[in-house]
C-alpha cells in the first residue's frame, strides 16, 4: 500500500492520505488560482491575466493595482475564506448527524447568525461595524445552543438534531422578517441591507475589517477540523461501534459540533448567509476522495472557495452595473443538486 | 387516553363552546380597533346601510378583516393537524412545505417581470405558487421506495424554502421599485384586505375542509402505523395523497389571503390532541374552530400591543409560538 498512500505518524496522532487524495488538492489548488485571476481581471473594467499578475505582485500600473489590490482582492479573499469555512461546517455537520442532506443553513445554524447581524444592523448602527461579526457568531451559538438543548436527551441523535434544526430555521426565518419588517423606524435602505445580508453577499469587503476578522477563525480552526477528522471517520460507524472501539462519542461529537458552529457562525458574519455551499462541498468531495475525512475536509474547503468565487462572479459581472447578491447563485446552483441528491439518496442508501 | 374531555357529550359541548367563541371573537374584531364600534351600529350597518363611514368601515375593513383571520387560523390549523399525522413529526406545519416562499416568489415575480399589481391578484399568484411548491416539496419527499418519510419531506421542504427565498430577495433586490409594494408579503397580516380576496379563496378552502373531515377515519388508520394500516387493507399512498392535495390547498389558501402565519398550524393541533385526544373525528373540527379563534384573538391582541399602531399578526402568533414550539420540541423528544 506504500505506493498509494502517504503516512505521517506523530506521538498522537497519525495521518493517512492516499495520493489520489493529494493529486486532487493539488488540481484543486491550481484551478482555484485560476479562478482567481479570472475574477481579479473581470469586472466593469477589464484586465488581461498578466496585467493581474503583475499588479499582484506590485509591478502593474498604479490605477490597476489599485483596483486589484483594494477592490477586487479583499472580496476574493474573502470569497475563498467563506466558501472554504461554509464547506468544511457543511461537512463536519453531516459527518456528526450522519444524514449526507443537511448542512448549516438547514439546520438553522446560518439563520441564527442572519438573526445575530439583522438585530445588529437594525438596532445597533451606533456601535462600530468591527463587532457586527460578533454579533452573528454570538446568534450562530445561541442557535446551535438551543437546537442542541432541545434535542438532548441523553445525548444527542442526528434525526432528533436534524428535526428540530430546520424547526428552529423556520422560527428564526420567521423572527428575522419580523424584526426587519416591524422596526416600524426601519428605512428602506436598512431593510435592504438586512434582505442583501439574508442572500449573502461579499459585496464591498475591505481587507482590515473583513479578511482581518476572519483569517484567524480558520487559521485556528480548519487545523483543529482536520485533526478530528478521525473521529468522524470512527463516529460513520454508528455509536455504539465507536463507543466499542474507545471513542467517547458525545463529548466528541460536541467538539466537533462546536467547530462546525465557529466556521459557520464566523463565515455567515462576513459573507451573510451563503445557501447551499455547505452542502455541496462536501458531497462533490466525497465522489473525488471517498468517504474518509482526513480528506474530505480539505478538499471541501478547496471546492467551497472554487463555487464561491464562481458564483460571485456571475454575480458581479453578468448583470453589470447592478451587484446581486451571491447567494443568489448558489442557490439557484444548490437547489438543482440538492433535488439531484434527494433522488439519488431516495432509498436510503448513502 | 387521559384527555381533558373524555366523554362524547364533553366533547359535543367543548365544540359548541368553541363556536361561541368564534361568534363572539368575529363579533369583537369588527367591534374594537383604532375606533372603536357599537353592537348596534354593527348590526345596522348590514340590516339598515346608510352609506355613514362607521358603515363602510365594518364592510369593507372590519368584516374581511375577522372572516379572513378566522378562514386562515381556521386552515392552518388544519393542515397542520394532517402534516402532523402523514409526515409522523409532531413540529410539522405548513410552512415548512415551503408554501411561504413558494408564495413570495411567485408574488414577486410575477410583480417583478409581468407587471402584476393590486391585492387581488397577488393573492392569486400566492395561491399558485403556495400549491406548486407543496405540490414540488410532496412530490420530492416521497420518491424512493419508502415513500414519504418525515426526514425527506422535512428537508426538501427547506431546501426548497432556501431556493425560493433566495430567489425572491435576489429579485427584489435588484428591482428596487417593487421592493415597498411586496415586502409586506413577507410577513402575515390579515389587515388591509377586501372581501374579494376572502370570495376567491373560501371556496376552494371550504371544499378542502370538508374533504379533511371525510378524511379523518382514514387519517385514524393511517395514525397506527404504515404497516398495520396496509395490514388493515387500507390504500395508504392514496389516503397520503388526498391528506397531500387539503393541506396544499388549506395552505395555499390561507398564504394567498394572509401571508405567511407561522405557528398556528403547530399549536392547535396539539391542544386539540391534549383536549380531544388523537381522534381525528374529533380532532379536525375542533382544530378548524379553535384555530380561526387563535388568529381571531391574535389579530385583535395585535391592534393593541402598541396601540394606535398595529403590529402584523404574524408577529402575535410568532410570540405566542415560540415557546410552544421549544416545549413541544423538548415533549416530542421524550416520546
Amino acid at each position: 500500500m506504500s505506493k498509494l498512500e502517504i503516512t505521517i505518524r506523530g506521538r498522537k496522532h497519525s495521518f493517512q492520505i492516499s495520493r489520489r487524495t493529494l493529486t486532487v488538492i493539488a488540481l484543486l489548488m491550481l484551478a482555484n488560482l485560476a479562478a482567481i485571476i479570472v475574477c481579479v481581471g473581470l469586472g466593469s473594467q477589464t484586465i488581461g491575466p498578466l496585467g493581474v499578475i503583475r499588479a499582484i505582485f506590485g509591478a502593474g500600473d498604479p490605477s490597476e493595482s489599485m483596483i486589484v489590490m483594494s477592490l477586487r482582492m479583499p472580496r476574493i479573499a474573502i470569497a475563498v475564506l467563506v466558501g472554504a469555512a461554509l464547506a468544511v461546517s457543511g461537512a463536519l455537520l453531516q459527518g456528526i448527524v450522519r444524514n449526507p442532506l443537511t448542512s448549516p443553513d438547514i439546520i438553522g445554524i446560518s439563520g441564527g447568525a442572519s438573526l445575530g447581524t439583522v438585530v445588529f444592523i437594525l438596532y445597533f448602527s451606533h456601535v462600530s461595524i468591527r463587532f457586527m461579526p460578533v454579533s452573528a457568531i454570538a446568534g450562530a451559538f445561541a442557535a446551535a445552543f438551543l437546537i442542541y438543548l432541545f434535542a438532548y436527551r441523553r445525548g444527542i441523535t442526528p434525526l432528533r438534531l436534524v428535526l428540530i434544526g430546520i424547526g428552529m430555521a423556520t422560527a428564526i426565518t420567521a423572527f428575522t422578517y419580523m424584526l426587519i419588517l416591524t422596526a416600524s423606524f426601519t428605512p428602506t435602505a436598512v431593510a435592504v441591507k438586512a434582505f442583501t445580508f439574508m442572500t449573502g453577499s461579499i459585496y464591498g469587503v475591505s481587507w482590515e475589517r473583513d479578511v482581518a476578522t476572519l483569517l484567524p477563525w480558520l487559521v485556528v480552526l480548519m487545523p483543529v477540523a482536520l485533526l478530528y477528522a478521525r473521529h468522524l471517520n470512527v463516529q460513520e460507524l454508528g455509536d455504539d461501534v465507536a463507543a466499542s472501539v474507545g471513542s467517547r462519542v458525545q463529548a466528541k461529537r460536541t467538539i466537533l459540533l462546536f467547530i462546525s458552529v465557529a466556521l459557520a457562525g464566523a463565515a455567515v458574519a462576513i459573507g451573510g448567509a451563503i445557501n447551499f455551499i455547505g452542502l455541496m462541498a462536501p458531497h462533490i468531495a466525497r465522489k473525488l476522495v471517498g468517504p474518509a475525512y482526513g480528506g474530505v475536509i480539505p478538499v471541501s474547503a478547496l471546492i467551497g472557495s472554487l463555487v464561491l468565487l464562481l458564483s460571485d462572479l456571475v454575480a458581479r459581472v453578468a448583470f453589470i452595473p447592478l451587484d446581486i447578491p451571491a447567494g443568489v447563485f448558489t442557490a439557484a446552483i444548490g437547489a438543482p443538486f440538492f433535488i439531484y441528491l434527494l433522488y439519488r439518496h431516495r432509498n436510503g442508501a448513502s | 387516553m387521559d384527555t381533558l374531555l373524555s366523554t362524547r357529550s364533553r366533547k359535543t359541548a367543548g365544540l359548541i363552546v368553541g363556536f361561541i367563541i368564534l361568534a363572539a371573537g368575529i363579533a369583537c374584531s369588527v367591534a374594537f380597533g383604532v375606533t372603536n364600534i357599537g353592537w348596534r351600529t354593527i348590526v345596522a350597518s348590514y340590516t339598515d346601510f346608510n352609506g355613514s363611514q362607521e358603515h363602510l368601515i365594518i364592510k369593507t375593513a372590519r368584516m374581511p378583516r375577522a372572516l379572513i383571520a378566522a378562514a386562515a387560523g381556521a386552515a392552518l390549523a388544519v393542515a397542520g393537524s394532517l402534516m402532523q399525522g402523514i409526515t409522523r413529526n409532531p413540529l410539522a406545519s405548513p410552512s415548512l412545505f415551503g408554501v411561504n416562499a413558494g408564495a413570495a416568489f411567485f408574488i414577486v415575480t410575477g410583480s417583478a417581470f409581468f407587471g402584476a399589481s393590486g391585492m387581488s391578484t397577488f393573492a392569486t399568484l400566492g395561491f399558485v405558487g403556495a400549491a406548486f411548491t407543496a405540490a414540488l416539496v410532496y412530490v420530492l419527499g416521497s420518491i424512493g421506495n419508502d415513500g414519504l418519510t418525515p426526514l425527506k419531506i422535512t428537508l426538501a421542504g427547506s431546501a426548497l424554502t432556501a431556493f425560493f427565498s433566495s430567489l425572491s430577495l435576489g429579485i427584489l433586490l435588484t428591482g428596487g421599485q417593487t421592493f415597498d409594494q411586496v415586502l409586506y408579503w413577507f410577513v402575515g397580516s390579515v389587515a388591509g384586505r377586501d372581501m374579494g380576496i376572502f370570495g376567491a379563496a373560501a371556496p376552494y378552502m371550504g371544499v378542502a375542509l370538508i374533504a379533511a373531515l371525510v378524511l379523518a377515519r382514514h387519517m385514524n388508520v393511517l395514525a397506527l402505523g404504515e404497516d398495520v394500516a396496509s395490514g388493515l387493507g387500507q390504500k395508504t399512498i392514496y389516503i397520503k395523497l388526498a391528506a397531500g392535495i387539503v393541506i396544499i390547498l388549506l395552505a395555499g389558501g390561507s398564504v394567498s389571503m394572509a401571508g405567511p402565519i407561522a405557528f398556528v398550524g403547530i399549536i392547535i393541533p396539539h391542544l386539540t390532541r391534549y383536549l380531544v385526544g388523537t381522534d381525528y373525528r374529533w380532532g379536525i373540527p375542533y382544530c378548524a374552530v379553535y384555530g380561526a379563534n387563535l388568529l381571531l384573538a391574535a389579530d385583535i391582541g395585535s391592534r393593541y400591543i402598541s396601540f394606535p399602531q398595529e403590529v402584523p399578526v404574524g408577529v402575535m402568533t410568532a410570540i405566542i409560538g415560540v415557546p410552544f414550539f421549544v416545549y413541544i420540541a423538548r415533549r416530542g423528544g421524550r416520546s
